[in-house]
């Protein structure tokens, strides 16, 4: 397989999940690390966006909230147009390590079907994004 | 992953390794479907080696030949292909070690001495 769907980091932090969840979600803690500006509106469906500096901007929408272990978004696959429907998922899961957290971020749908992504970004604008999370959500488990 | 779809990020690698294909897609892609004759006009390639390009690229859907008046046949930029080879390229430009370090140097600097309510 040379192309991948999913890609899996984990990093061991020194700092409970109550921290590293605020750095994931909140404006302050996103634009501390991640972006240079952040809003967010953090519950399923909210909308979030990064901005940079240099202009650049990024917008995701929440996916799964789950105070302080589980925060998934999806947002645009990085390099492709701007009116590309495809959407990659990221979830990030914070688990208690000792004084620490285990946290692992799983990006994926890099190998969707470009027809897929026109199908599935057309129903979501009709029954949203709950059936196929289900379906990621399967998938990851299983994995 | 469907093999036919990395087969045809595959064939947009390969298509994409040789200059004189490069040459012929850049040309496509800035000046819209041309004939054999327009890009032997433009490029430094000689006309028997573009049209063996040529047939190349259509074989793995990268053109496409337009009819046109008097035999005058017009090679087209197909996109798709381009689209599928962006998801990888998508995937290998995706950087998550650089934003997780950032993560993990802004937790350290936040957490100054004396400042211990962690809740855990």
């Amino acid at each position: 397989m040379g192309f991948p769907d999913r890609i899996v980091r984990t990093v061991e932090v020194a700092h409970s999940p109550g921290k590293v969840w605020a750095a994931l979600t909140t404006a302050e803690g996103l634009s501390a690390w991640f972006g240079d500006e952040a809003t967010i509106d953090l519950r399923p469906g909210g909308a979030a966006r990064m901005r940079w500096t240099d202009g650049s901007t990024v917008d995701m929408r929440v996916e799964r909230v789950e105070e302080p272990a589980v925060f998934g978004f999806t947002w645009h696959i990085y390099g492709l147009p701007e009116d590309d429907p495809r959407r990659t998922y990221v979830e990030f899961t914070l688990e208690p390590a000792g004084v620490g957290t285990r946290l692992r971020v799983v990006e994926s749908g890099f190998a969707q079907l470009p027809e897929d992504a026109y199908r599935k970004a057309h129903e979501a604008n009709t029954q949203g994004w709950t059936s196929e999370l289900g379906e990621l959500v399967d998938h990851l488990d299983a994995a | 992953m469907p093999p036919d779809h990395e087969a045809i990020a595959e064939q947009v690698f390969a298509a994409l390794a040789d200059p004189s294909r490069r040459a012929i897609l850049a040309t496509l892609a800035a000046a819209g479907p041309v004939t054999v004759t327009d890009l032997a006009d433009r490029l430094p390639i000689t006309r028997p080696a573009i049209a063996k390009h040529l047939a190349l690229l259509a074989e793995v859907g990268l053109v496409t030949a337009e009819p046109g008046e008097r035999r005058r046949v017009r090679y087209r930029l197909r996109s798709a292909p381009m689209r599928v080879a962006q998801q990888f390229l998508a995937a290998l430009a995706r950087d998550w070690d650089g934003p997780l370090g950032a993560l993990t140097d802004h937790l350290d600097r936040a957490t100054k001495p004396g400042r211990q309510n962690d809740s855990r």
